[in-house]
């Protein structure tokens, strides 16, 4: 495929954030790669790197992924100061090679947040995100005790705007993105789902307030406008979710129904 | 030593009671629930149950049963349970509704998974499935699911590969994420109230048994490397797929087959590992330092056309090929179905193509996937609105615009319709120890048809296990066993020492090599056609990967750290085993169905020919301490219902 020849191999320089598990702090080292093809995804070249890193004996780069075709969650670094690297709308697995000049320098760092612990290398912890789904990301709903499925209609519409929010696979880039590493993003598209869809509506009120005291709990900071997580959200999340969230945050906190 | 003919192993037969209520079928799981014991429900939060793997089986089980009041503890091997592999299905969900009122029926949709299997499932559990089927989509629903609607608000329907009526729910291509995030929320919902306990970044690497029966696991604690013990009164698995034995596949980089494994390892039967599928449409392969295939979702050949050139090493770009030098091959040969045949013989006519010399693209595996005729028809805004995103995910991955130039697309291991054998309540042979999910064997026979892993996940976790744990549960005293059990400290041991192994050969050659090497052995010759001879010289050559593996591997860094290294390293050492009772599982069904195709049995035209005489049965295989030597027992299966019949999609 026109992806794989045509180009030729390519080499590059890459600065790599290594930290020891425990340690307070860690530095970029340097490494090179080369013999990259430009249709190889940027995960598929760290794991190159880690093969001759194996081959030497040094230990490996701990980094995290596994869908790797953008779906799960779990991948997601820093590129050259971008969370999920310089093309918009994708995740780091997603991102090829062929988006790097030949011969590039390549900066590599965790996603960096009060509450991203970091745990290896680039790994953070983000279980933050877990506790807050934890207060409310869900419909209260026994098993067993569903409704016959087409008893509520609802307007495509509004389905296709809560599918738009429900998008979201909590990955982290929009905290990582933000000057105040702000969750607010993340946050925003649950609540709007379940605002928009009817199933959502018996546990509207508890639920965003339950999810904001969570947010502020976890050390996530405040959103002022800046836009960035939008931008890096690599599921076009957007930022109307963070108005829809304090709209229905306010009309809770003052008791509407 | 030379390979087991099937003459040379130990078969035993009768040994195996699937439990499988008699009767009419469509009362059977009724009787069934009715005539199991029931657990006090003021009894329940005195029983433990461990519940590993947090995707659509997982997950929806763990929240099921702690809902019901038991306690439950719930192991992953990612940093949250959302991550699941579930997550990345794209495609839908069946469910036996006939919304669209076309003609369909628990009876039809149980029809049709049986057929597709090709008669190699158990008509009981399909029956159960398709009748469960409907209480799915109305829990989705309820949970928030967004499944996509028509314009006067009701569900809407598509129709998949292997079927003529639309059952099929999607949420647009991410259909098993909003599953998941549905599940993922009733479970998180039980960890608030505090009945679930979660072990994230936990490895089951043992399953420890107490008088025979399952009572803990041994976890490897993935970031500080601690071994841990875990004590309960029943175990669950549910840890997904494994059809990264063949390295390149359609699945999550981290799916793998050790939990399982090891359960087999200490007693539990593993049935059909050979049924294997071979997905038709996924990005075709690149490069060597490829990680892993791309799925297109099979919903593209609702509205695709499949062709080759008709001329052997057309060198043409697509656009310049005439459409009377184009060969339609499965509308050809397939007329009533065309290019919704079942996945199975899709993958074969696929490969037949590319082997004959009429395969596309820098490799020549490769055929066309072709939207021009649907752009025409529907115009490009309504494809984008049905694939937009997988348009998308194409373009990203090869640079080429769908819009424009056909797809390329070849198949590509995707899904396991083997796993350890389970009876009619999802026990495994051993008492206890429950499998759902992906990871056990039940109901898609020897071919899953597109859309019913979601469906048979959720059956499983939301509507069938938590009343047949029940029964078990109401035959034992709870809370028992306590993990300072001499077998805890006999498996923990067991599981240091595999550990400390790795970490001391120090060789010369990586997990991830060996692994490649094993994945094209066993694509090419224990893939979409498999032949006596190449099995027989297959498990001979990966006898002698295994062995270069236990003496030239290189493993890094230290057991007591986050060491992916050291947990990529165990579970590819798990696939060099299995690797071979797959392959010895493949020779020893000497017949063609469903996903294996024996080349030695097929038609002029290519088509399987199954032998019901001799091979309508489960092959459930015992681990005897010898890879090369493992005991066949033989589960009958009846058809009653469904007449055994030649698969036919013509
Ligand atoms: C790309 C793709 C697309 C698909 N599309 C569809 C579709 O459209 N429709 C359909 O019906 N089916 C589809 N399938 C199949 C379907 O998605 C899977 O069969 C199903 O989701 C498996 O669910 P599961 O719960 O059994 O396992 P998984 O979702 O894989 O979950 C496994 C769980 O086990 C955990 N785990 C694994 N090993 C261990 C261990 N040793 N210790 C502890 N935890 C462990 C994991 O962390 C995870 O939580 C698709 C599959 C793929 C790969
Ligand atoms: S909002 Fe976007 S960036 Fe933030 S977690 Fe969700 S998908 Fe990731
Ligand atoms: S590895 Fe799953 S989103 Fe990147």
């Amino acid at each position: 495929m026109s992806a794989q020849n045509g180009t030729g191999l390519r080499s590059y320089k890459l600065k790599v954030w290594r930290q020891p598990r425990g340690a307070a702090g860690g530095k970029l080292v340097d490494y090179e790669v080369s013999g990259i093809d430009p249709g190889m995804s940027f995960l598929e070249m760290v794991d190159q790197l880690n093969e001759s890193l194996l081959k030497r004996g040094e230990e490996p780069v701990a980094i995290e992924s596994d869908c790797r075709e953008g779906i799960c969650g779990t991948c997601g670094v820093v590129i050259d100061g971008m969370a999920h690297g310089p093309i918009p709308n994708i995740t780091t697995c997603s991102l090829r090679m062929r988006s790097f000049p030949n011969g590039a320098t390549i900066t590599v760092e965790p996603f960096r947040a009060k509450a991203f612990p970091i745990i290896k290398d680039l790994i953070v912890d983000r279980s933050a995100m877990d506790r807050i789904q934890r207060r409310g990301g869900y419909v209260s709903v026994n098993a067993g005790s569903a409704p016959e499925a087409n008893a509520t209609p609802i307007a495509r519409d509004v389905q296709e705007s809560a599918m738009d929010s429900a998008a979201c696979i909590q990955c982290g880039a929009c905290v990582a993105a933000c000057p105040n590493a702000a969750a607010h993003l993340f946050v925003g598209a649950r609540v709007r789902q379940f605002a928009l869809l009817p199933q959502g509506h018996p546990e509207r009120n508890e639920r965003v307030l339950a999810m904001v005291e969570q947010m502020d709990a976890e050390g996530f900071g405040d959103c002022s406008n800046h836009g960035e997580c939008e931008a890096a959200c690599p599921k076009s999340i957007s930022i109307e979710n963070i108005a829809t969230m304090r709209r229905e945050y306010m009309r809770a906190a003052v008791g509407k129904r | 030593m030379n390979a087991p003919a099937i003459g040379q192993l130990e078969v035993v037969d009768g040994s195996l009671d699937a439990k499988a209520p008699g009767g009419d079928i469509r009362t059977r799981w009724d009787r069934h629930r009715f005539e199991m014991k029931l657990v006090n429900p003021a009894n329940k939060r005195k029983y433990t149950v461990i519940v590993v793997g947090t995707g659509l089986a997982g997950g929806s089980a763990a929240a099921s049963l702690a809902e019901l009041g038991y306690n439950v503890l719930n192991f992953c091997i990612h940093d949250s349970p959302r991550r699941a592999h579930s997550v990345a299905a794209q495609g839908g969900i069946n469910a036996a509704k006939n919304y669209p009122n076309d003609g369909d029926s628990v009876w039809r949709l149980f029809y049709d998974t049986i057929k597709g299997g090709d008669f190699r499932a158990r008509e009981s559990n399909v029956y159960r499935l398709a009748q469960l089927s409907v209480n799915i989509i109305d829990q989705c629903v309820a949970q928030g699911v967004p499944f996509a609607r028509e314009y006067g608000g009701l569900l809407a329907n598509r129709s998949f590969g292997g079927a003529q009526v639309s059952r099929t729910f999607y949420a647009r291509g991410q259909t098993g994420q909003q599953l998941l995030l549905g599940c993922y929320g009733s479970l998180m919902r039980q960890v608030e109230q505090g009945r679930v306990k979660l072990f994230p970044r936990r490895e089951m690497l043992d399953l420890v048994l107490v008088d025979g029966h399952a009572r803990g696991i041994i976890c490897r604690n993935l970031v500080d490397g601690k071994i841990e013990r875990y004590a309960a009164d029943a175990v669950v698995v549910a840890t997904g797929g494994y059809s990264t034995v063949y390295y390149l596949s359609t699945n999550a980089v981290q799916s793998n087959a050790t939990a399982i494994w090891r359960c087999h390892k200490r007693g539990a039967l593993y049935a059909n590992p050979s049924f294997m599928q071979i997905h038709p449409t996924c990005i075709p392969q690149m490069g060597e330092g490829q990680s892993k295939l791309t799925l297109m979702s099979e919903s593209l050949r609702n509205d695709g056309r499949i062709w080759v050139p008709k001329q052997k090493g057309d060198k043409r770009a697509p656009k310049d090929i005439p459409d009377s030098e184009r060969d339609y091959f499965l509308e050809r040969r397939y007329p009533a179905f065309g290019n919704l045949v079942p996945r199975d013989v899709a993958s074969r006519a696929a490969k037949q193509m590319c082997d004959q010399g009429y395969g596309v693209g820098a490799t020549g595996r490769a055929v066309y996937l072709d939207f021009a005729e649907a752009i025409g028809r529907l115009g490009e805004s309504v494809v984008r609105d049905r694939y937009g995103n997988l348009f998308d995910m194409y373009h990203e991955i090869t640079d080429e615009n769908p819009y424009q130039v056909p797809m390329q697309i070849y198949p590509a291991p995707h899904y396991t319709m083997g796993g350890l054998w389970v009876d009619y309540n999802l026990m495994s042979t051993i008492p206890g120890l429950h499998v759902i999910g992906e990871a056990n064997f039940s109901d898609h026979g020897a071919n899953r048809l597109g859309a019913s892993a979601l469906m048979q996940g959720l059956a499983d976790g939301y509507f069938v296990l938590p009343y047949t744990i029940g029964n078990y549960l109401a035959g034992v005293a709870p809370g028992k066993v306590k993990d300072d059990h001499p077998a805890f400290a006999d498996a923990e041991a067991n599981v240091n020492a595999g550990v400390r192994k790795l970490l001391s050969l120090k060789g010369k050659t990586t997990a991830r090599e060996l692994h490649w090497k094993l994945g094209r052995l066993m694509f090419d010759h224990v893939g979409m056609a498999r032949n006596a001879k190449g099995l027989t010289e297959t498990i001979e050559k990966i006898r002698a990967l295994r062995a270069e593996f236990w003496e030239n591997v290189q493993v890094e860094g230290s057991a007591d750290d986050l060491n992916q290294a050291l947990e990529y390293a165990g579970r590819v050492a798990d696939y060099f085993e299995l690797a071979e009772l797959i392959a010895i599982d493949a020779l020893a069904r000497d017949e063609s169905c469903g996903c294996h195709l024996r080349e030695e049995h097929q038609t002029e035209e290519g088509e399987a020919v199954r032998d019901d005489a001799n091979y309508a049965y489960v092959a459930a295989w015992e681990h005897t301490g010898d890879f090369g030597k493992p005991r066949l027992h033989r589960e009958k299966l009846d058809f009653e219902n469904v007449h055994l019949a030649t698969r036919n999609y013509k």
